[in-house]
């Protein structure tokens, strides 16, 4: 089961209203290579990769689900005081007539959240390979958010999450070599 | 004449001194993920196990302080209450 705490992750600080940046955030809360896919992507392999790297899989894809947090974080605070002109002129007209200011699992471009954007293969090094070109491509993602804003306090919550990604990749590289070591190790008599 | 000995203002969620506390249970809260993490690839690390045994000690007396003064971090019996019940007060975390 999971049990909520109520706390960020790390600390989401946002000095003005800005929903041209939102717009752009939610690409990392309902996009291909974005927070929600990462948690259901790897929560969902947990059930038939091999034991030795379940305890990871579940963790990493824990810690998504408190990244997500901060990401809606970061979107609400952004929003939360924008009127629907200020809306409509940083692009999210559509978004409004929608959604109202309300959170919705969409990419940056305005396509719903898909299941087709995650896979489960059943082989431990495909799934594994995909978890790693996963957060490679949300890492660099993370960059691109970054060079899009020039808020100090959003950019700092950023770097936090790029940080994580290549955290994270790393693990699941070590997590490759675990189980390439127990195959070759069973081949032995 | 102002009161010479003003009460000293009760700490309040989402206030300077909530943030800095909660800060301070967030870096310990960090390290721990991070050596969950790394201990999941290097589980006979005894190091790290002896650090991460260290620092899940020092959160539950962080979080333990920190909950008497802000009220409950967790749901379903993590975490105690006083009367009312506290869950839903605000701010919840993206209103901090």
């Amino acid at each position: 089961m999971w049990i909520y705490e109520k706390k960020l992750q790390y600390p989401v600080k946002v000095s003005k209203c800005d929903p041209r940046m939102a717009r752009y955030l939610i690409e990392q809360y309902g996009g291909a290579d974005g927070e929600l896919s990462a948690a259901l992507r790897y929560l969902n392999q947990r059930y038939s990769i091999p034991d030795k790297v379940i305890g990871l899989l579940t963790d990493i894809g824990t810690e998504e689900f408190a990244h997500l947090e901060m990401i809606a974080t970061m979107v609400y605070k952004l929003t939360k005081d924008a009127t629907p002109e200020m809306l409509e002129a940083a692009g999210l007209g559509p978004h409004f007539v929608n959604h109202d200011n309300a959170l919705f699992y969409e990419s940056a471009g305005g396509v719903p959240w898909t299941a087709t954007y995650i896979q489960a293969k059943g082989d431990p090094i495909a799934d594994l390979y995909e978890d790693i070109a996963a957060e490679e491509k949300a890492r660099a993602t993370y960059q691109w958010l970054i060079d899009m804003t020039d808020d100090v306090d959003i950019q700092d919550s950023l770097k936090f999450l790029r940080e994580r990604e290549i955290v994270h990749s790393m693990r699941f590289k070590e997590a490759v070599e675990i189980l390439k070591a127990d195959r070759e190790q069973k081949k032995v008599f | 004449m102002p009161e010479q000995n003003e009460p000293e203002k009760r700490p309040e969620r989402g206030d300077e001194r909530y943030r800095q506390e909660l800060e301070e249970l967030q870096k310990v809260d960090f390290a721990l993920v991070e050596l969950s993490l790394y201990l999941d690839t290097h589980p006979n690390d005894i190091q790290a196990i002896q650090q991460f045994n260290q620092l899940a000690h020092k959160r539950a007396q962080l979080a333990h302080a920190f909950e008497l003064r802000y009220g409950p971090l967790m749901q379903f019996g993590h975490s105690f209450t006083r009367y009312p019940w506290q869950w839903k007060d605000t701010p919840w975390p993206w209103q901090v």
